[in-house]
């Protein structure tokens, strides 16, 4: 799909080329993929309020534009418009480079996921490893924000997360062994290519136990409702958000929303079969279901997961916070420790069309 | 030993944890009770005491007869009436003027009036711009009784079976 555009750029622009062209060709890449993911976060938003309010029995935002669709654009200039302000005893430099922080590996991650066959921005052969990588770079935006505000409640909120992003790292990088193990690659562009025919040969079958504990650590790790304790609204206002307004805060909002939608593709691709169509292998429907591209599989695969945060947001109450660290180390850890060896007995028995 | 497993089971079935999407998942499809307020009102029961009102007779004629029974029974003293003779021997009011920061809404002036001159009728959404609007006067009380007839009537009308 690049390279046809990349050709056609050629073709357009005899004269445009070398080492000029390649850097316009990935600015170009760039803004193709980051455009489409802000306002993908925008609209999840947007689906969250109505989402989350529709299972309170409320109606969700419906007043700027047809059924509010709109609403996102709103709150966009309402957060350009906002003053920034900064708490007088603050570390400036490090209060301004806390958001960037956060937002620019979110982003980044991006450049790995594969969207649909051929379909990336990069293909990194360790990237799954780049993904654990640049996500628990992102924590140090947190961390930093909570330290340079200078302010008791971000500093708690910091602290919280410091240790809660940390432990579930260990846990899905343990789920993401298991994976590995299976596929036999770190290549996301392989280990989605290993899962191709159909539903059965996705890999959240064998790794259905997997699936869940990855699924939990993600809602962990991207900070949001049951484990959402370093925001915690009731508790600590709003934790490291707190001396945040106008765009600094919304580059961290901006961040988490980007987390969770890199969350949902992450476990769509690992688990379920990425840009492949459930229908593989499957007669009639394999031949009724081709006009459909990769991207718009992947797309509804997501959707669903993205539908998920919001729909255990709607019915969670916050965890405490020694619960949390419970659930990690007493639980999911054995787990998935147990786990990898029933996958190795699994790989080296040759049970099931997976491996 | 049996109860552990059970539990055990349970735990790592998310049962609870089933159990509670199960109902959000059921809240999602069910019907909506917000009300769209501007559009939509909740519905009002005939008795209901909102904003002041002096009618008139059918023939045009304003009920109010300055009698200041209404003045009298205010708890909160919000009424001020001053009534002089008019040209024909009928007695009349010359100011009529209710603090609606006084009121209470009780309802007694329209209890306590011969005439069914002074109403308070179904109005709850309104907003002053300035301190001093908060008095209406004669004028403004007849506007909206002459705006609000039908309404008024109509209410009456409903509750005087339970009166």
């Amino acid at each position: 799909m690049w390279q046809s555009f990349v050709d056609l750029i050629h073709t357009l622009i005899p004269w445009f080329d070398g080492g000029l062209a390649d850097v316009v060709i990935i600015l170009i890449k760039g803004v193709a993929l980051i455009l489409p993911l802000i306002i993908m976060m925008a609209y999840m938003t947007y689906a969250e309020r109505k989402v989350i309010g529709y299972m309170q029995l409320r109606i969700g935002p419906n007043r700027v534009g047809p059924l509010g669709l709109l609403q996102p654009f709103a709150d966009v200039f309402k957060m350009m418009f906002k003053e920034i302000i900064f708490p007088s005893k603050a570390n400036i430099y490090l209060f301004l480079l806390a958001p960037i922080l956060a937002f620019v590996p979110a982003v980044a991650i991006w450049a790995v996921i594969p969207m649909g066959e051929g379909f990336y921005i990069t293909d990194l052969d360790v990237s799954l490893l780049y993904v654990l990588a640049i996500g628990s770079v992102g924590v140090y935006g947190i961390i930093l924000a909570g330290w340079a505000s200078n302010s008791k409640y971000p500093l708690l909120g910091a602290l919280r997360s410091a240790s809660m992003l940390v432990s579930y790292e260990i846990v899905i990088g343990f789920v993401v062994v298991t994976v590995v193990m299976i596929a036999g690659s770190v290549n996301l562009n392989t280990i989605v290519a290993d899962q191709a025919g159909g539903i059965w040969n996705w890999y959240w079958i064998p790794l259905f136990p997997m699936m869940i504990v990855f699924w939990i650590s993600a809602l962990c790790e991207t900070n949001r409702a049951p484990f959402d304790v370093v925001e915690g609204e009731s508790e600590i206002v709003g934790g490291t958000h707190v001396e945040y307004s106008g765009m600094c805060f919304a580059l961290f909002f901006m961040a988490e929303y980007i987390n969770m939608i890199m969350m949902a593709a992450l476990a769509v691709l690992m688990f379920f079969g990425g840009w492949h169509s459930p229908f593989e292998g499957v007669p009639y429907l394999e031949a009724w279901f081709t006009f459909v591209p990769d991207l718009v599989w992947l797309l509804v695969k997501m959707s669903f997961f993205l539908f998920l945060y919001l729909w255990i947001r709607a019915t969670f109450p916050r965890y405490r916070y020694d619960q949390i660290m419970r659930l990690c180390w007493k639980v999911f850890l054995p787990l998935t420790i147990i786990w990898i060896f029933v996958v190795g007995l699994m790989t080296q028995l040759e049970i099931g069309p997976w491996f | 030993m049996i109860k552990k497993v059970k539990k055990l089971v349970k735990d790592f079935g998310l049962g609870d944890i089933r159990a509670g999407m199960k109902i959000t998942a059921k809240q999602l499809v069910a019907d909506k009770i917000t009300v769209q307020f501007p559009e939509e009102r909740t519905p009002i029961s005939p008795r209901f005491r909102g904003l002041h009102a002096l009618r008139r007779y059918p023939n045009g004629e304003e009920r109010c007869i300055a009698c200041k029974l209404c003045e009298a029974v205010c708890p909160a003293n919000a009424i001020t009436i001053e009534s002089e003779m008019r040209d024909d021997g009928t007695r009349r009011t010359t100011q009529y003027d209710i603090d609606l920061f006084k009121c209470i809404f009780c309802g007694f002036c329209e209890e306590a009036c011969p005439v069914d001159a002074i109403v308070e009728t179904h109005i709850f959404d309104y907003a002053f711009e300035s301190r001093e609007s908060s008095i209406i006067d004669k004028k403004g009380l007849l506007a909206i009784g002459d705006e609000n007839e039908k309404a008024i009537s109509k209410a009456r009308l409903e509750d005087s079976k339970y009166r």
